[in-house]
């Protein structure tokens, strides 16, 4: 009967101990969500190239051979905190830019001036821009999908600051990626809750978009990216998506029905020499190469990308290939593509590292061999290119990159800060109730006994 | 379970639930990520789990579907009157209260017993609504919605937080047939009235017409098959109901 007494002193000293750790590991994740992975995207002639780490935004001028000066009336010519969404609009008049600043940017991209600032309530996940240019979708971490219009705006005109208005929502949840179908009949939202929405895109956007045309169900875990494969054969596109489930898969958007998985974890674990890691395949982005039914994937645990290929009639997906990076511990953390250049440009990177020299890092590196006349195979093998053979050269990495050459070392540190921050900001916590108990004694409605 | 044993959270002589055993709060935040699990898509909601005199195996030969959905069906009076009203007819309520959805579970469980035969058509699944609408319904499945005395939320930063938002009703849309109707009544004249004025404003809803109401078995349940609608009666209470139909928006 001695046993009692002492064993609650010891309850008492392990619930105290959790309450620490649990306050020491919420700041250690708010810091590791504050990670922001490098993001590269590419004009549709690939007349220039951005690349955006932390709040830094960097332009090259692909065919003038020369870095683009961000000009910005209102205010700053970049944003004051981390980028976390860019793209071109379809038709390449336009560029926006929005991340945790709160403020959405649109850019024309003959001046580079920013043409109009939105301002968001929320911070921004993701963004897209309508075929036509006139509405600028973004979407933020509360699930809401706003839309502005931008009717008829050349650079030109002074810098308007027009006023969001939401267009739907996703009830609670992340939105992780904005696409616009080719036709823009649609506008497909992806989410943390594992879902994908198929919204038609009304002719009054203003107004909201009321009618959903179907709901793509079927992944295991949050929502990556999404990209439309558009070929002349298949005008209203087929839409492909990448998840923390490590699967890439393919759906029809109009009923919204699933046509294939490929399981690109479990391939990419095959290449491991070390399995010493699980559970790190996380699709973190893919992209279509224009005009053709081949698919690039960038997996968390990957140097290089993994090359799928569509066979339409059969709406099947296959892996064609594996790019492999040698001599550099290189994990892509976006992709991006133009529509003529046949080139699959890459950048792996981060911002705010905590306990390292860098703070940010940021390597761009390109694949070639991507040719209009071979749409479904590939005729030359796809190859790296080197830092001398890529469109813009030294001039184009010394301003995208920021330097010429990057210690090793920084690589796998922002590999792995990346890693985090999208586990800690897209995985739901599973607590085992002794500590979820614990972490309702700090809600504020129940009586503290 | 030993016969001489009695079971406390069982009424003797109804064989039904007690309610005292199955205590939960009145409100429950819908913000929260709870640890339920959520099917996959439509195609994985096990019916033979729900309803397995109908559907004795996983194989869905049957071919009929879930059409009536009592969203937060508290300790599910509305289900239990509708079963015997629409007997040939599938329906579902989904709450979010844990131990309110076992209460329900083991109500529906002991009145088919009791009631060989019937109340096979009635089933609860502990979920959050707002979140996972589309996984348990697909496109035009349902053919009535009911949402009855809902959380009234009354802190206007909390408005977000009730269950018809004009967001919701997209969703709610999206699972309704055309023709489909969706019910909601509150005792909260704020509530009914937000409730009203987001579904009149919504494109894809119109009202129903006073014969509509009149000639509609379900709406008479509104106010008097739940608890919550026999309490607010006992206090005499008023109620403001909103039934609106799904329909095709004019373009």
């Amino acid at each position: 009967m001695e046993d009692p007494p002492i064993e609650e002193c010891e309850h008492d000293d392990i619930n105290k101990t959790e309450q620490d750790t649990q306050m020491e590991e919420s700041k250690q994740n708010n810091k590791d969500v504050e990670v922001a992975p490098a993001l590269i995207a590419v004009h549709p002639t690939q007349n220039s190239v951005a690349v955006s780490v932390g709040s830094d935004l960097r332009v090259f001028n692909v065919p003038e051979d020369c870095a683009v000066t961000l000009v910005d009336e209102s205010g700053g010519a970049s944003h004051n905190d981390s980028i976390r969404a860019i793209k071109y609009g379809a038709n390449g008049k336009l560029f926006v830019s929005a991340g945790d600043d709160k403020l959405v940017k649109v850019w024309s991209t003959e001046s580079w001036r920013c043409i109009s600032t939105v301002y968001s309530e929320k911070r921004v996940s993701a963004l897209a821009v309508s075929n036509d240019g006139l509405h600028v979708c973004f979407a933020d971490k509360f699930g809401v999908v706003w839309v502005v219009d931008l009717p008829g705006v050349d650079g030109s005109e002074a810098p308007l600051n027009r006023k969001a208005v939401p267009l739907l929502g996703h009830y609670c949840s992340i939105i992780t990626s904005l696409e616009f179908s080719p036709d823009g009949r649609f506008i497909v939202s992806a989410d943390r809750d594992f879902k994908i929405r198929v919204t038609v895109f009304p002719k009054k956007p203003l107004d909201g978009a009321h009618e959903i045309q179907s709901f793509c169900l079927g992944h295991k875990e949050f929502v990556s990216c999404l990209a439309f494969i558009c070929t002349p054969d298949y005008l209203q596109g087929i839409l492909v998506s990448g998840s923390g489930d490590s699967t890439v898969r393919m759906w029809d958007v109009i009923s919204g029905s699933l046509l294939d998985t490929c399981e690109v974890g479990a391939k990419a674990e095959q290449l491991k020499f070390d399995t010493s890691e699980a559970n790190c395949s996380t699709v973190t982005d893919i992209c279509t190469i224009p005009d053709c039914t081949l698919i690039a994937v960038a997996i968390q645990s990957l140097q290089g990308i993994m090359l799928l290929s569509c066979n339409l009639p059969s709406e099947t997906l296959s892996v064609v290939k594996v790019v492999s990076i040698v001599g550099e511990n290189f994990i892509p953390t976006s992709l991006g593509s133009s529509i003529s250049g046949g080139l699959l440009w890459m950048v792996t990177g981060a911002s705010k590292l905590s306990g390292s020299d860098h703070s940010s890092l940021s390597r761009v590196k390109v694949i070639s061999g991507f040719r209009k006349s071979s749409p479904d195979s590939l005729e030359q093998e796809p190859v790296v290119l080197g830092d001398c053979e890529i469109p813009g050269g030294a001039k184009l990495l010394e301003k995208l990159q920021g330097s010429i050459s990057i210690d090793e070392k920084v690589f796998l540190a922002a590999a792995e800060a990346v890693k985090t921050a999208m586990c800690n900001l897209l995985i739901k916590k599973q607590y085992s109730v002794e500590k979820r108990e614990c972490r309702k004694r700090t809600r504020n409605d129940k009586k503290m006994r | 379970m030993l016969e001489n044993k009695a079971n406390p959270t069982i009424n003797k002589s109804t064989g039904l639930p007690r309610k005292r055993f199955y205590r939960a709060r009145a409100h429950s935040n819908p913000l929260s990520d709870s640890h339920f699990p959520i099917p996959l898509s439509p195609s994985h909601v096990d019916y033979s789990l729900h309803y397995p005199q109908l559907f004795p195996s996983s194989d869905q030969i049957n071919g009929s579907k879930i059409q009536f959905a009592d969203i937060g069906c508290g300790f599910g009076g509305l289900l239990i009157s509708l079963s015997t009203l629409f007997p040939e007819t599938l329906m579902i309520g989904m709450e979010l209260r844990d131990k309110v959805t076992e209460y329900v579970k083991e109500r529906i469980s002991r009145l088919r017993v009791a009631n060989p035969g019937q109340y096979q058509n009635i089933s609860v699944v502990r979920t959050n609504s707002m979140k996972y609408i589309p996984n348990y319904f697909e496109k035009g499945q349902l053919s009535k919605m009911f949402f009855l005395f809902p959380d009234p939320h009354f802190k206007e930063k909390n408005h977000r937080r009730r269950v018809i938002s004009p967001h919701l009703l997209h969703e709610y849309a999206y699972v309704l047939q055309v023709g489909g109707i969706i019910y909601t009544i509150t005792d909260v004249e704020e509530l009914g009235e937000w409730m009203k004025s987001c579904l009149e404003n919504h494109p894809m809803f119109e009202a129903l017409s006073l014969e509509e109401l009149e000639a509609d078995p379900a709406v008479k349940l509104l106010s008097t098959a739940t608890e919550e609608g026999q309490k607010v009666a006992r206090n005499g209470g008023q109620t403001f109901q909103a039934v609106y139909r799904r329909i095709v928006p004019a373009s």
